[in-house]
C-alpha cells in the first residue's frame, strides 16, 4: 500500500515537472528563427519544449513586466534605470547585421560605397539623385544614374529599425537632433514597407531604390548590398566575421545588462551596423524553478548552439561575453536569496 | 367513472400538450433575446475599453489629436490627421471605381448575359468575395504594383508634370507603385464582389413583369435599367454601397501591404500614405506607453467615422424610401 503511495505520488510529481518544464517567452521577432532551432535540438536531448511568441520586442517587454513569461525578449535593449525600476536581469543572446540593400541598375552588389553621414542625408532627403557629388566623390568609376532615390523603410516597429536610426544617429548629428533613435520614427521621406519582406519587395520592384534588412534576409533573398565605411575609415563585406570583428572589439560593460551598441565599432573589419538581440529575467523571480530552466536553455544554446546560429545567418557571442553573462546570472536569485543558476 | 375522468382529460389534453411547447417557447424567446443583447453587450464592452484606452492620448492632445499631422514616437507626440484623411481618400477611391464597376456587373448579369455566361461569373464573383485579404494584400504587392508603377505612374508622371492642379493630385516624386491610389484600387478588387452580388441578388428580385412592361411600351434597356430597375431597387443598392464602404473604411493588412506606409499628409494621391487601420497593423505590435493610448485612440476614431458613415447611409436611405 505504501509502496503504491510513493509510487503514485511520484508519477504525479513527475507529471508536473513534466508540465512546468515547457520554457514559456515571448518577445522580439528577429531571433525567433534561431530561438525555435535551439528549442527543437534542446527538446531533443533534454525533453523540455519552449513556447516562445514572437510578439515583438515591446510585447516581451510588456509580457515580462506582467511576469506571464519567465523571460521576455527585445532587440533594443533596456536602459539601466528601466531594469532596476523593474528588478530585471538583462543579457544578449546572438548577434546580426543590418545591411542597406539597393537597386540601381547596372550596380552590383558590393560595389557602391557608402559613409554614414551620406545615409542619413539620404534618409533625411537632403541627398536627393544617385549622382549627387558627394555619392560620386568615393566611388570613382562607377556609373550612376541622374535618378531619384526612392530611400525605404520599416513602417512597423522593429528592432532592425532601432540599430539602423541608432547608426545614423551615433554618425550624423543632423540624425540626431531631427530624427533620433527608435523602433519606429518619424521618416521625412520615402516609401514604408512592413516587415523585412515588404522592404526587400519595394527595393526589388522599385528602381533607384535604396533599403535596410537584417543581413540573414538579405543574404537568403540575395539582395543587393552596399558597403558602408566603418570607424576605421574600411569598407568591410558584410558577413559573419565582420560581425563578429564589431563585437570582439565592443565593452559590453560599458552599459547595465550588457545593454550597448555594437555601432560603428573601431576595427578595420568590424562592419558598423551590427547589433545583439537580449532576454530579460526578473532577478528575483516568483516561480524560480521556470527562470532557473530558462537559464539552463540559454546556458545549452551557448555551448552547443553556436553551429545553428551559423547556419541561419545569426552570429553567435564572441566567448568571454558568454562568461560574462554566466556571470550576471548570479544576481538571479529564489525569495531566500541563493543564486538558482 | 372511468368516462368521466376521459371526459375531463379530453378537452384538458391539449393544455396538456401546450404546457411543454411554451416551457420551449420561453426558453427559446429568451436564448434569442441574450443573443441579441450580446451584440449590445459586446459594442458597449468594445466602445467603452477603446475609450478607457484611447483617453489618456485624447486627454494629453485634446482636439489636437484629430487635426495635428505630426506622429513622433521619439518625442511622443500623436496626431491623426494624415491617417483620417488617408482612411477616407483611399475609401472613397475604392467607390468611385468600385460602384459603377459592380453596378454594370450586376445589370449585365441579371439583364443582358446569356445562360451560359451566367453562371461561371456568378460564381466567379461569390469565389472573389471569399479570397481573404491577405490574399489581395500580397497580389497587390508583387504583381499589381509593379505594373501599376510602369504602365501607369510613370507615363501619367510624365504627361502631367508642371500641369496646374493635375500636376500636383496625380504626380508621383517617385513612382514607386505603392500609394493612396493604389490602396485604392486594391480596395475598389475587394468591395467589387460585395456590392455586385448583393446588387445582383436585388435586381433579380423585381418582378419581370414590370421589366416586361417597360420593354413592351418600347423602352430601351438602359430606360428599363435607369427608369425602372435602379429606382425599385434603389435602397438595397445603397445598402449595398455601405456594406462595401465599411469594408474599405477598416481594411487592414491589403491596404497596409501596398499603401506605402507613409505617416506624412501629402497633396498626390500618387504618394505613399497612411490609413488608421495600417497604422494601428504597423504600429501595434511594438507600441509602449503613450503610443499604445494614441493607437487605440486611432481605432475609437475609426469607429467613429465607420458610425458617422453608418449614419448617413441610413438618412439617405430612409430619404429614398419617402419618395
Amino acid at each position: 500500500m505504501r509502496k503504491i503511495l510513493i509510487i503514485a505520488a511520484a508519477s504525479i510529481g513527475l507529471s508536473g515537472a513534466v508540465q512546468a518544464a515547457d520554457i514559456t517567452g515571448a518577445g522580439a521577432t528577429f531571433p525567433f528563427p534561431i530561438y525555435s532551432k535551439w528549442a527543437e535540438a534542446y527538446k531533443k536531448e533534454t525533453n523540455i519544449g519552449l513556447n516562445y511568441q514572437s510578439i515583438g520586442s515591446g510585447g516581451g517587454i510588456r509580457q515580462i513586466k506582467a511576469k506571464t513569461v519567465a523571460f521576455g525578449a527585445t532587440d533594443a535593449p533596456l536602459k539601466g534605470e528601466d531594469l532596476t525600476k523593474d528588478g530585471l536581469i538583462q543579457f544578449p543572446t546572438v548577434m546580426g547585421g543590418v545591411v542597406p540593400a539597393i537597386n540601381i541598375a547596372g550596380v552590383e552588389a558590393g560595389k557602391l560605397k557608402l559613409t554614414g553621414e551620406l545615409i542619413a542625408q539620404i534618409y533625411l532627403g537632403d541627398i536627393k539623385k544617385w549622382n549627387d557629388p558627394k555619392i560620386v566623390a568615393i566611388n570613382a568609376g562607377l556609373t550612376l544614374p541622374d535618378a531619384n532615390i526612392n530611400p525605404v523603410y520599416r513602417s512597423d516597429g522593429s528592432g532592425t529599425t532601432f540599430v539602423f536610426t541608432d547608426y545614423l544617429s551615433r554618425v550624423s548629428p543632423d540624425w540626431k537632433t531631427k530624427i533620433g533613435t527608435n523602433t519606429s520614427v518619424q521618416w521625412p521621406v520615402g516609401i514604408g514597407g512592413k516587415g523585412n519582406e515588404g522592404v526587400s519587395a519595394s527595393v526589388k520592384q522599385v528602381a533607384n531604390s535604396i533599403g535596410y534588412v537584417e543581413y540573414a534576409y538579405a543574404k537568403q533573398n540575395k539582395l543587393a548590398h552596399a558597403l558602408v565605411q566603418n570607424a576605421d575609415g574600411q569598407f568591410p563585406a558584410p558577413d559573419d566575421k565582420a560581425f563578429q570583428a564589431a563585437a570582439a572589439n565592443a565593452n559590453w560593460n560599458e552599459a547595465p545588462g550588457f545593454g550597448i551598441s555594437l555601432n560603428n565599432q573601431k576595427g578595420a573589419n568590424a562592419w558598423p551596423i551590427t547589433s545583439a538581440t537580449f532576454l530579460l529575467v526578473h532577478a528575483k523571480p516568483e516561480k524560480p524553478e521556470e527562470v532557473q530552466s530558462a537559464l539552463k536553455f540559454v546556458d545549452w544554446a551557448y555551448k552547443n548552439g553556436d553551429k545553428l546560429a551559423l547556419d541561419l545567418d545569426y552570429v553567435p557571442l564572441p566567448a568571454n561575453v558568454k562568461d560574462q553573462v554566466r556571470n550576471a546570472w548570479k544576481g538571479v536569485t529564489d525569495p531566500a536569496g541563493k543564486p538558482i543558476f | 367513472m372511468t368516462a368521466a375522468t376521459d371526459m375531463m382529460t379530453g378537452p384538458a389534453a391539449p393544455a396538456i400538450r401546450k404546457t411543454p411547447k411554451g416551457t420551449f417557447d420561453i426558453v427559446f424567446r429568451n436564448a434569442s433575446f441574450i443573443a441579441a443583447l450580446m451584440v449590445l453587450v459586446l459594442l458597449a464592452g468594445i466602445m467603452l475599453s477603446m475609450i478607457i484606452g484611447g483617453w489618456p492620448a485624447f486627454r494629453e492632445f485634446g482636439l489636437g489629436f484629430v487635426t495635428s499631422s505630426v506622429w513622433d514616437t521619439q518625442n511622443d507626440q500623436y496626431g491623426a490627421w494624415p491617417a483620417i484623411v488617408g482612411t477616407l481618400s483611399t475609401a472613397l477611391i475604392a467607390l468611385v471605381i468600385g460602384v459603377p464597376l459592380s453596378l454594370g456587373i450586376a445589370v449585365y448579369l441579371t439583364q443582358l448575359a446569356p445562360a451560359w455566361f451566367k453562371q461561371p461569373v456568378s460564381t466567379a464573383i461569390e469565389l472573389l468575395a471569399a479570397v481573404p485579404s491577405i490574399i489581395y494584400g500580397m497580389w497587390g504587392l508583387f504583381v499589381f504594383v509593379p505594373l501599376f508603377a510602369a504602365y501607369v505612374q510613370i507615363p501619367l508622371s510624365n504627361i502631367v508634370e508642371g500641369l496646374p492642379i493635375v500636376g500636383t493630385v496625380l504626380y508621383s516624386r517617385s513612382p514607386s507603385g505603392l500609394g493612396i491610389l493604389t490602396a485604392g484600387f486594391i480596395l475598389a478588387f475587394m468591395i467589387v464582389p460585395f456590392i455586385a452580388s448583393i446588387t445582383r441578388d436585388m435586381l433579380e428580385q423585381i418582378p419581370s413583369v414590370l421589366r416586361e412592361s417597360a420593354y413592351g411600351i418600347g423602352a430601351t434597356t438602359w430606360e428599363v435599367v435607369r427608369h425602372v430597375l435602379v429606382p425599385q431597387a434603389g435602397v438595397s443598392i445603397i445598402g449595398a454601397i455601405m456594406l462595401g464602404l465599411g469594408r474599405a473604411l477598416g481594411e487592414t493588412m491589403a491596404v497596409t501591404f501596398v499603401v506605402g506606409n507613409a505617416n506624412r499628409l501629402s497633396a498626390s494621391i500618387m504618394d505613399p500614405g497612411s490609413t488608421i487601420a495600417s497604422r494601428i497593423a504597423n504600429e501595434f505590435n511594438e507600441a509602449m506607453g503613450l503610443q499604445m493610448n494614441a493607437l487605440i485612440a486611432l481605432g475609437c476614431i475609426l469607429f467613429f467615422v465607420t458610425f458617422v458613415v453608418l449614419v448617413i447611409a441610413r438618412i439617405l436611405v430612409s430619404r429614398v424610401k419617402s419618395y
